[in-house]
């Protein structure tokens, strides 16, 4: 957009009448074209299978997936199944998350845990959830025991990582102004490196969740009896693809909520911080 | 710390390693657990000894490392047309771009019941799961990566009058090359855990993946955890190999000019 004005030679000239009006005029006709090719997309869709071009068994017509998405509402059951995942994703990331901070904490503090566990904690990071879930099935079962402990361990990573890293990242002067007023450890946290590191550790969370969401997906598709992944692997076998699809919509639609809910959060927080300084 | 202690390599870091491990040979050799379900790190060794020695290893390894190149190729080759288009065209990027973010919302294993409807369950369906991964960070990468294009340098070409494709080749390409390597790297990471992802969720064949899914099955714990020795490892060279690659491409970046 900047280049057009930037490369314009004669930038003296007055704008265009109604500024703001070529700018709501413009924003409708980026919507519009944003909106254009998912329109195109599912009148063909709707079309191809009316005219049985494909099979509604293949691709179940928007029409199809739509009255789903009612009925499933109107039961209640997409909201059973979605409020298990999602007591699931809370529930392990209160565990990872927690586990997290304090081993970033740990390792961002003292040079001496640095030594000793952060070279473990990369290998280990290095094999991703998915090649941890086998083993864990063996050592822990099916049950949600396994939910927790692999959305745990989806969120542990990204958490310790932002918590220490912010902790590193900390401008020294801080620190030697605590240390020249003698803080104690505790205040020193309370005072000084929490507030630092907060923003950071608050993006922490929010790609810990972000990825704590995928995990849950993941481990609802290998093993489970309710959710939402299970929603999935339930229609696929019934053949219901139109099931399939509905949970497929609902799954970026929470992984959104959660992103960007997270993100408005995170500039509110920011904005603090640059008041607070 | 002084010079001469700082060239000697860190051992503290192999303390707590060491400890699980001597946890572990302790807790099966004085049988603290039942040992016929978990499994000695002595055991472990010799499945994977035995697995080298009769080839299964590297049939399995061959054939996860063939789907997973072949996904990668496809979806790279994909994610970078795609992703050139849109950071080259606007009027493609106001079309297609809001699509193409809003479909990257969806976890990338929700689409595994869908792509086992219409691809089946063989290797078709593993590739197509495989590229697909890979597609996201490559397009996305180097969208990005052509849109920062600096304008200054636009200008410059404009007034030397380059024609499109001397803009692209000299100019847009060179500059977008960084960020075009870090969606590969990311997307050959990614790829690797969809291989794994469409062995567990897509059908029995030789492959890593189903060693530890059968090793699970049968309950013999040193099949998977030699399994996730090779899985982890095999992701570690995958990396280190990116990283080096990208260094090597982009060294006329820093040097030798």
């Amino acid at each position: 957009m900047s280049t057009l004005q930037a490369s314009h030679p004669f930038q003296a000239f007055p704008a265009r009448p109604w500024p703001g009006l070529a700018r709501a005029l413009r924003r409708v006709a980026a919507g519009g074209a944003a909106l254009l090719l998912p329109a195109l997309l599912l009148v063909v869709w709707q079309v191809a299978v009316e005219r049985h071009w494909v099979s509604a068994q293949i691709l179940p017509p928007p029409s199809r997936v739509l009255e789903t998405f009612g009925e499933l509402w109107a039961s209640g059951d997409l909201w059973f199944q979605l409020s298990i995942s999602l007591q699931r994703v809370l529930i392990g990331s209160l565990i990872g998350g927690a586990l997290g901070l304090l081993l970033g904490l740990a390792m961002g503090l003292s040079r001496q845990a640095e030594a000793y566990l952060l070279p473990l904690f990369q290998a280990l990071s290095q094999v991703p959830v998915l090649g941890w879930i086998p083993l864990l099935m063996m050592l822990v079962g099916i049950d949600e025991a396994l939910k927790y402990l692999v959305i745990a361990k989806a969120v542990l990573v990204p958490l310790t990582l932002n918590t220490f890293s912010g902790i590193r990242s900390i401008p020294p002067s801080y620190l030697e102004v605590a240390r020249v007023y003698r803080l104690g450890l505790l205040l020193r946290l309370r005072r000084v490196i929490l507030p630092a590191v907060l923003p950071s550790i608050f993006t922490g969370v929010r790609f810990a969740l972000t990825k704590g969401w995928i995990a849950l997906v993941t481990v609802e598709l290998l093993a489970s009896s309710e959710g939402i992944g299970y929603l999935m692997v339930d229609g696929r076998q019934m053949f219901q693809l139109d099931l399939v699809i509905v949970a497929m919509l609902v799954i970026g639609l929470v992984g959104l909520v959660l992103d960007q809910g997270l993100a408005l959060v995170e500039t509110r927080l920011q904005r603090w911080q640059r008041q607070a300084f | 710390m002084s010079e001469a202690t700082r060239k000697r390599p860190d051992l503290r870091g192999w303390v707590v390693p060491g400890v699980l491990l001597l946890l572990w040979w302790l807790a099966t050799a004085q049988e603290w657990v039942d040992t016929r379900l978990v499994a000695s790190p002595a055991a472990v060794l010799e499945e994977a000894w035995q697995a080298a020695a009769s080839g299964e290893l590297w049939q399995g390894l061959a054939a996860s490392l063939g789907r997973n190149l072949s996904g990668f190729a496809l979806g790279s080759l994909a994610g970078l047309a795609f992703g050139g288009l849109l950071g080259l065209s606007r009027l493609a990027e106001r079309l297609v771009g809001p699509t193409f973010h809003a479909l990257k919302q969806i976890a990338l294993f929700a689409w595994i019941p869908l792509l086992s409807a219409w691809f089946g369950f063989g290797e078709p369906a593993k590739v197509a799961f495989i590229a697909l991964a890979v597609f996201y960070p490559v397009a996305l990468n180097s969208f990005e990566g052509i849109r920062a294009t600096r304008h200054e340098l636009l200008e410059v070409a404009r007034v030397l009058g380059l024609t499109p494709a001397q803009r692209l080749l000299r100019l847009v390409l060179p500059s977008a090359a960084p960020a075009i390597f870090t969606g590969l790297h990311l997307g050959l990471i990614y790829a690797w855990l969809a291989t794994l992802g469409a062995e567990y969720f897509f059908s029995a064949g030789p492959g890593i993946g189903n060693t530890m899914i059968d090793g699970r099955e049968h309950f013999e714990m040193d099949q998977v955890i030699y399994g996730l020795l090779v899985v982890g490892s095999v992701g570690l060279l995958l990396n280190r190999l990116a990283a080096w690659i990208e260094a090597r491409a982009l060294a006329w970046r820093t040097g030798g000019r």
